[in-house]
Parts: structure tokens; C-alpha cells; sequence
């Protein structure tokens, strides 16, 4: 009988020094080092062997990044891949059947496959479960056909696949008439159309769904228990902390000091009450982000990663507004308005924009990933154990409710 | 980066001071004794330092102490924050031992690391790390006379630690008029000390003497934060078990958002504060050069922290909340008077503009 060790963060180091001296993080092209990870079993370690892991515990992943992070390895392109890494991946491997996870998972890894998600709607935003995408099953072809607008959609334009969430039966109350695809993002009668924000690019989109036919192949989960996958995806929507400790000052309080620092003319009383406030506020954001991520390294995780996600947006939102202030005069200027994409492929490209666009865009931060009142639910209910807001919309079905 | 976590040895500890407190001094009970004359624990007082022996935590083993450290002393403050024991932890374990571990003091402290001894430091509690140190007690003749009002854990001390003429001397308390003050903090009452013609014996002259005062201010302020973190706890503890039990409107009131949205909020805050507080023990306990930064910044975050986490609870609470009989207000007198003692956010902001570079 095969006895098995269990994994413990001293063997996961091990392995990964064993894997980066067989293969040299530095010269070989990123999507073969990432693939030839996945087939190591360090890619998530969590997930079992031949899907990229090892059964390993999941708390143990931050060590292994630590690893290939301190060795200079190729790193995924976050702004494309975060939404797959994090949120893809888990939801294909704990809903999908063998044959998905086998066409799915190792290209996403190694990000020669970009995933997006296809949740919100023009009606349905903090309410999902309200969404109004019709998918209705074609009999003669096997293959579901869909129509519907989905909008807020970070690199459709990018994405090769996307996490689909449609309404199966209007019949039955909301939560009960869903079902979940995987929507090839190349299939005809997908249209992504750049959603112009209020920093005055196209961040996001709206896709438009018209006759777009899915195989059944394509459906994760069974029908009408799309809000449980879509439940799953969300609950691996975690505050992205990475491997390594924050520095202090590091991101926009940094650049807003060394404006304090450099430009003395602009000092006045009040804003140096403010700026040191601000110091502290973002310090004990940072710390509790490390705190947080020490958590993860040790094997602890705990909720406050709901209680960083939410002080991010607050914070931001309220540096950015102080460097205005700060500003004067030249916060009454901006770079540029053309309406554009931005730049995906180089990360840090924002850094280069001027504080007000920071500003506009951290506009975003307290309605992306769940306003901050959604926040303060999730926390208020699942943390600290409060009753339930009390419903009206459960046990309707979707078709009579108000719109 | 400093370790934000508790260690295993630092939960046990915390489960052990958490029975002794249990047993001894639970909320409730506490508030019957608050008007008391001479408020002190003296079971709970005996059960830290002989049965726990915590008194002498950050104290090395070869001077009588535990030798363990500063971060254990944090999780000991972190319990008395939540049970407000009335005992001289903070004056005698952490402020008074921090100026003697300063001046290299090695006759007395051993019996204050027992806790036989109890010992305070003769200044204004609301003096900061960096603050100007008053010179009000003359000296003539070898013997001290003057005043110093407000002082914290000073009404059961044995020995006093003062600062006079430049130099750091000892007094026995017995010699001194001690006066209570009727305080903000009920748990934690202050006094006024009269020096008339009081012998002493110098411990420290010179640089080395202010040194080891501002060790002493700087060691209590880096682990105030972690008091203050126990009371945050107790009050967001106590709302959010009101919230569930309280039925208005049909419904328990902690369903409604406009109340549930503020609980999450103060959790935040509490999760944010442990964070900050944790790292200034840390840096206290490593003798990190910059534990004046963290110091700082933990008094000036944790301070708006508690406060508000208790004025919140106490409104939350409604009607209840507000009456002598619950024990919140004892919890919002503890959080006021932690947010003014050893400097206001306001003076560790100002603190920071110097150490962190961030000049007006």
C-alpha cells in the first residue's frame, strides 16, 4: 500500500527549487515555463494531481509563489488573467466534468486562453440573481441559444472564453431558473462593444448575446443550478494579495508623499493635517493587507480579506481627492480625454496618468467586485453572524417580479 | 516585516489571563466595586504576577522576569482591555519596567517582575514619548518636594519612578501624598502626588535618565494600542450580541442595514487596529529603530479606533446603553481616557511629520 506524505510548506519549497533548477526561470518563454508548472503540480497546488496541483492544502500556495516570485520567474499578465486564475479555474474544476477541466484549465494557466466574466446586467447589478439572459434549449442540435446584454465586463475584448450566467426558467423564483455555460467568446453573435467610463476610456464593456448557440458540453453544472456555480465563482472574488510584503508607501500614497515632500509651495496647515491622516490610513491598510497575507503564508486564512478589499476603495478614493487638493491649479487639468482602451498587455501602464485620473477611476473601487454595501452585508452576515436583511423577492417567480 | 500573528505560546497565554479574568473580574461584577474607594484587584493583581507570573513578561529571566517580551505583554494588555480589571499592569509591567530595563536597574526591578512590588512612573498620564519632561519637584537637601498631578497607577504603587533635576530617582510610594483624583476612567482612577521634603534614591543622571523615562512613555505607548484593541473587541463583541437579541419592528435589529452596515464597519476598524497594534508590539519587542514611527502611528490609528468603536456600540446599544447599569460606559470612559493618556492621535501625527518625513 502507497503511503502518501502530506505536502508541508518545507517540501513545497523543496519541490520548487528542484522544478526552477531543471528549468530556467529567466530564459525560457513564459507560456512553456507556466505549462511545464502546470504539469509539475505548481500551478495551484491545491488542485490534484494532472490539473496543475498536488492535493496539496491551499494554504500553502503563497509559499510556493514566494518561491517562483523571489526567482525573477515569468509571472502572469494580472490584468488579463486575474478573472481566470482566480475565478475560472476554481469554477471549472469543482463544477466542471473531466472532459472540461482537460480543455480548459492547462491553457488558462499558462494564459494562452484569457477568460471574462459575463454576470452583470443593465438590470442586474448588485442583485444578479435578478438577470434576465434567456438560454433556451434546441431540441434538434443539442445546443442552447442565447440572447441577452451583459455590460460591465472587464477584457471581453481580450477573452477567448467567458464564465456565462443565464436565465434557464423564467418560471420558477430567480435564484431556481439559472444555469451556467462557458461561452466560446469567438462564436457568432457575440458583439463586445467598449463601455466608455468616466475616466473617459473604455476599461470595461457591454456584450451584446444575439442567437449565440452553445453546446451542451459547454453548461457547467446541471440546469437550473446556476446559482450555486455562480455562487462558487464569487466566492473565489478575494482581495488579490500577493507573495511578497507591501512596502510602505508603496502605490499611490507613495506618490502622493513624494508630491508633499517635493513641493513645498503647495503645503498649507490643513492639508498637512490631512496628509499625515491620510499616511496613517493607508498604513494601517497596508499593514492589515500584511497581516492578511501572513495569514495565508502560516495556514491561517481568516476574513479579513473582505475588511481589505472594501478599505482599498475608501482609501484610494480618498487619496487621489487629497492629491487634487493638494495640487491646486494643476489639478484643474487632465492628460487626456480620446476615448480608447487601455493598455492591457504592459502592466503599470496607469502609473503614467495624471492624479486625476486616479481619482475618477478610483470612483470605480466602491462598485467593482461588489459595492461596499454588498461588502458590508458579506461581512455583517457571514462574519459577524447577523440576521438577513429580510426578503420579499425568494419565493416569486422571476417572471412576476417588479422591473 | 514583523510578525503580525499570535504565536501558539501567545494563545496560551491569552486563554490563561482570560480564565484568571473570568473568574475574578467579569463586566458586570466590576461595575458594583466602581465606586468604591481605592479601586484595585487586588486576587487578580496576585493571580498575574505570582500564579501567571506575567507580571515580569519583558523582564530577562537572570533579573527575575519570564523572559519572554514585549509582544507577550501586548496579548496580557489585550485581555485587561477587555475585562478593564483594575490593575497597575500598564503603569507597573510595562511603563515603570520599561524605565528601569532602560536605566539598567537591577536591585528593585526583580521584585517588580514578581509583582511583589507595584511601581509607576510620577508623570502626567497624558505625557507623549517626545514630550517636553516638566521639571515641578525641587530638590533640597537630598529630598524632593513638589507636585505632579494625574498620574496613573500610582495610588497602589510601592515605588515611584520620578524625574527631577535632570536625573531619575526613586521614592518610596509610602513617603509620598497621594491624592485620588475623581477620573474620566472609573477602572483606571488617577492621583495627584505630594513630595514634601521626600528622601529618595537616584537610579539614573543625565541623558541616560531621560532616556530611560522616554523608554518608559515609548513602551506605553506602543502598547496602549493593544489595550485599546481589547476594549474595541469587548464593545464590538457586546453590540453585535445585542443586535441578534434585540427584537424591534418584529425583527432583530441587527437585519436592518442601517445598523448592520455599521457593525461591518467597526469590525474593520477592530481588524485594522490589531494589525497596527500588533506590529508596534512587534516593533517595541525587536528593539526595531523604528519602533518610534509604529509607535506613533499605532497611537494615533488605534486611539480613533476604540473610540469610536465604543461610542457606536454605546449608541447601538439604545437606551440600555446609556444607563449606569449596563457596563458600556465603562468601556467608553476606559476608550476616551486610553485615546488622551500618552499622547492624542493629534501629537503622534505630529510625531510622525518628523519621523517619517512629512515636514509642514
Amino acid at each position: 500500500m502507497e503511503v502518501t506524505t502530506p505536502w508541508t510548506a518545507q517540501r513545497l519549497r523543496a519541490a520548487v527549487d528542484e522544478f526552477l533548477a531543471a528549468h530556467d526561470p529567466r530564459s525560457m518563454p513564459a507560456a512553456a515555463f507556466l505549462g511545464a508548472r502546470y504539469d509539475a503540480g505548481l500551478a495551484w497546488v491545491h488542485f490534484p494531481p494532472g490539473r496543475g496541483g498536488l492535493g496539496a492544502s491551499r494554504d500553502l500556495q503563497p509559499a510556493v509563489d514566494a518561491g517562483f516570485e523571489a526567482a525573477g520567474a515569468p509571472q502572469h499578465n494580472h490584468t488579463l488573467h486575474t478573472i481566470g486564475l482566480g475565478m475560472g479555474a476554481p469554477t471549472v474544476l469543482t463544477f466542471g466534468t473531466d472532459a472540461q477541466r482537460d480543455r480548459w484549465l492547462r491553457p488558462l494557466w499558462t494564459g494562452e486562453e484569457v477568460w471574462c466574466q459575463l454576470f452583470s446586467e443593465p438590470g442586474a447589478g448588485s442583485d444578479l440573481a435578478a438577470l434576465s439572459t434567456r438560454a433556451v434549449y434546441d431540441q434538434d442540435t443539442g445546443e442552447w441559444v442565447v440572447n441577452g446584454q451583459k455590460v460591465w465586463t472587464s477584457i471581453a475584448h481580450e477573452a477567448d472564453w467567458a464564465m456565462l450566467v443565464t436565465r434557464t426558467d423564467p418560471d420558477v423564483p430567480k435564484h431556481r431558473g439559472l444555469t451556467y455555460f462557458v461561452c466560446d467568446m469567438h462564436a457568432p453573435g457575440v458583439e463586445v462593444r467598449p463601455l466608455r467610463q468616466a475616466t473617459g476610456e473604455a476599461e470595461f464593456n457591454e456584450v451584446f448575446l444575439t442567437d449565440v448557440r452553445i453546446p451542451d458540453a459547454h453548461r457547467l453544472g446541471a440546469v437550473g443550478e446556476g446559482w450555486q456555480v455562480a455562487t462558487g465563482t464569487l466566492m473565489n472574488e478575494r482581495v488579490a494579495i500577493g507573495a511578497l510584503p507591501i512596502p510602505r508607501e508603496g502605490g499611490v500614497i507613495g506618490a502622493l508623499m513624494d508630491l508633499w515632500r517635493q513641493r513645498p509651495e503647495l503645503r498649507t496647515p490643513g492639508l498637512h493635517d490631512a496628509v499625515l491622516r491620510a499616511w496613517v490610513d493607508a498604513e494601517a491598510l497596508r499593514l492589515t493587507a500584511e497581516r492578511l497575507r501572513q495569514q495565508l503564508v502560516a495556514g491561517q486564512p481568516g476574513p479579513e480579506g473582505s475588511a481589505a478589499k472594501l478599505l482599498f476603495g475608501t482609501v484610494n478614493q480618498h487619496l487621489t481627492g487629497l492629491a487634487l487638493e493638494l495640487l491646486g491649479q494643476e489639478g484643474l487639468g487632465y492628460d487626456d480625454w480620446t476615448f480608447r482602451r487601455p493598455d492591457l498587455h504592459s502592466e503599470g501602464a496607469a502609473e503614467h496618468r495624471p492624479f486625476g485620473f486616479h481619482y475618477l477611476r478610483a470612483r470605480g473601487n466602491s462598485i467593482e467586485g461588489g459595492t461596499t454595501e454588498v461588502q458590508r452585508n458579506i461581512i455583517a452576515e457571514r462574519v459577524l453572524g447577523l440576521p438577513p436583511e429580510i426578503r420579499t423577492d425568494k419565493n416569486v417567480p422571476w417572471k412576476d417580479l417588479p422591473r | 516585516m514583523s510578525a503580525l500573528l499570535y504565536s501558539e505560546v501567545e494563545e496560551d497565554l491569552r486563554a490563561s489571563v482570560r480564565a484568571l479574568l473570568a473568574a475574578h473580574c467579569a463586566p458586570e461584577a466590576l461595575l458594583g466595586r466602581v465606586e468604591q474607594p481605592d479601586l484595585h484587584d487586588a486576587k487578580v493583581w496576585h493571580g498575574l504576577g505570582s500564579e501567571l507570573g506575567v507580571a515580569g513578561l519583558a523582564v530577562p529571566e537572570h533579573l527575575g522576569g519570564a523572559g519572554a517580551g514585549w509582544r507577550e505583554t501586548a496579548v496580557v494588555l489585550e485581555e485587561l482591555g477587555r475585562s478593564l480589571a483594575p490593575v497597575p499592569y500598564l503603569g507597573s509591567s510595562v511603563i515603570a519596567t520599561a524605565v528601569l530595563l532602560a536605566a539598567g536597574e537591577t536591585q528593585l526591578l526583580p521584585e517588580v517582575a514578581a509583582g511583589r512590588r507595584i511601581a509607576a512612573l510620577a508623570l502626567p498620564f497624558a505625557t507623549w514619548p517626545d514630550a517636553p519632561l516638566p521639571d515641578r519637584l525641587s530638590i533640597d537637601g537630598g529630598t524632593l518636594t513638589g507636585r505632579v498631578q494625574g498620574v496613573a497607577d500610582a495610588r497602589h504603587a510601592d515605588l515611584l519612578l520620578v524625574y527631577a533635576g535632570g536625573a531619575l530617582h526613586a521614592v518610596e510610594a509610602a513617603r509620598v501624598l497621594r491624592t485620588p483624583v475623581t477620573s474620566l476612567d472609573l477602572t483606571r482612577p488617577l492621583c495627584d502626588l505630594d513630595f514634601a521634603g521626600t528622601p529618595y534614591t537616584t537610579l539614573a543622571f543625565g541623558p541616560d535618565a531621560e532616556r530611560a523615562v522616554r523608554a518608559g512613555l515609548t513602551a506605553g505607548a506602543a502598547l496602549l494600542p493593544s489595550e485599546m484593541l481589547g476594549v474595541a473587541e469587548w464593545c464590538l463583541t457586546a453590540i453585535v450580541g445585542y443586535a441578534k437579541e434585540r427584537y424591534q419592528f418584529g425583527r432583530q435589529i441587527g437585519s436592518f442595514q442601517a445598523v448592520k452596515h455599521r457593525l461591518a464597519d467597526l469590525w474593520i476598524g477592530v481588524t485594522q487596529a490589531r494589525a497596527v497594534a500588533r506590529n508596534a508590539a512587534s516593533a517595541l519587542a525587536d528593539g526595531s529603530p523604528g519602533v518610534a514611527a509604529e509607535t506613533a502611528l499605532a497611537k494615533a490609528f488605534v486611539s480613533g479606533v476604540v473610540v469610536r468603536t465604543a461610542e457606536e456600540s454605546l449608541h447601538l446599544h439604545g437606551a440600555i446603553g446609556f444607563t449606569w447599569e449596563h457596563p458600556m460606559h465603562l468601556f467608553l470612559k476606559r476608550a476616551k481616557s486610553t485615546s488622551l493618556a500618552l499622547g492624542t492621535a493629534d501629537r503622534h501625527r505630529a510625531a510622525l511629520a518628523g519621523l517619517v518625513n512629512l515636514p509642514a
